[in-house]
């Protein structure tokens, strides 16, 4: 049997010519997709003016160290890309990872003076696993060198 | 050469499978039970999600299969144009009924998975999306599969289709990568090394070697049910 035959290099040929267009046709189909692909705006996109005005969106950031505040079931808190900060407001129940220093999606929209009013808080996590006692080693090891560098 | 030309004649490639088809589903049975067990007592809580997160250990193995056994579907569907074996056409018909089934498990359990700790069932973001598309792809090969009666020409139109779905799979591996997604990036087969303990790396790589070897004795089994059934 003759497994690279002319016969079987025109096919190939041709099967590598259907593949590269079909990943040319996708590259081109997300390009256009781009804006839509995005799940969230970071807090230096709102800033720099590209999320919708009066329309609900999505903001993710991380949950900046001492920034929660609550009175009763609404929690009032800052995100941050560590460029830039917004202020969120929410009421209601928040999912069991929300923490401070932890990455989260909220979604609603911004008012004048900029306060983003969430009406859902998600949650994200890092994609590290690890056992409690490790990661408080880690933590504390980071500390260190952030203190005495 | 003469190893693969034997192997290629569907007889003798029938009563390999016959032969391998139950060591693999034994092996399955022992490594499914070692990774629940490893990953269900040994593995150690995480810092982050508790318990919670030994849903990974279906989870994440499941993912991995509904991704490649799509591109070992691919490889058939290449093999099946170019040089119309009928052992990659086997193949290739006997897979798309466990690729759905594993994207299913997937869904499923990354939706029980989110609604703890994400706070949601499901988000349309570009990683869920595309996944959920792959689920699609493989019914639509099924279904492509189901309208075509005789089996030769239906391996190469359902060939093509294939060829065409293929696209998605680097989608769905990037798109954590490519896009904010609330799913998270990569843990495992990333740039620096697995961002895992290796007590839960472990049970997650013996329950991805199960699933791996129940896919095989499964495809195995069929491909010679459906050969033995067309020379009786």
């Amino acid at each position: 049997m003759m497994l690279f035959s002319r016969l079987h290099q025109r096919r190939m040929s041709f099967l590598i010519f259907v593949l590269v267009s079909l990943a040319i046709a996708a590259f081109f189909m997300l390009r256009a997709l781009n804006e839509n692909l995005l799940f969230y705006f970071t807090p230096s996109d709102i800033v720099a003016g590209k999320a919708p005005l009066n329309h609900l969106f999505r903001a993710g950031g991380m949950v900046e160290n001492g920034s929660i505040k609550r009175s009763g079931l609404t929690v009032q808190f800052r995100i941050t890309d560590l460029h830039q900060k917004i202020t969120v407001i929410y009421t209601g129940l928040l999912p069991d990872l929300f923490r401070e220093g932890q990455g989260v999606i909220v979604h609603g929209k911004t008012d004048k003076t900029g306060v983003f009013t969430a009406e859902e808080v998600l949650a994200k996590h890092d994609e590290k696993y690890t056992p409690p006692d490790v990661a408080h080693t880690l933590r504390d090891q980071q500390r260190l060198q952030q203190d005495h560098p | 050469m003469n190893i693969v030309t034997r192997y290629a004649s569907p007889k003798h490639f029938s009563a390999l499978a016959k032969r391998l088809a139950p060591w693999m589903g034994a092996t399955a049975g022992i490594l499914l039970t070692l990774g629940l067990y490893w990953g269900l007592l040994i593995a150690p809580t995480d810092y982050q999600q508790g318990d919670g997160y030994r849903i990974m250990f279906v989870h994440v193995p499941a993912a991995w299969m509904s991704l490649i056994i799509y591109v070992v579907m691919t490889g058939c569907a290449l093999a099946t144009l170019i040089w119309r074996t009928k052992i990659s056409e086997y193949w290739l018909l006997s897979s798309p009924l466990l690729g759905a089934s594993f994207t299913f498990l997937t869904l499923v359990t990354g939706s029980l998975w989110g609604r703890p700790m994400w706070g949601t069932w499901w988000v349309w973001d570009a990683r869920l999306t595309s996944e959920l598309i792959l689920l699609f792809i493989y019914l639509g090969i099924m279904a492509l599969e189901g309208a075509i009666p005789d089996r030769r020409k239906a391996a190469r139109v359902v060939s093509m289709l294939t060829l065409v779905g293929s696209v998605n799979i680097p989608i769905i591996k990037f798109s954590v990568d490519w896009w904010n997604t609330l799913h998270q990036p990569a843990s495992i087969f990333r740039a620096g090394g697995p961002a895992i303990h290796p007590l839960m790396l472990i049970p997650l790589f013996l329950m991805a070697g199960a699933f791996t070897c129940y896919y095989f004795c499964l495809v195995l089994w069929k491909i010679h049910k459906q050969i033995k059934g067309k020379h009786v």
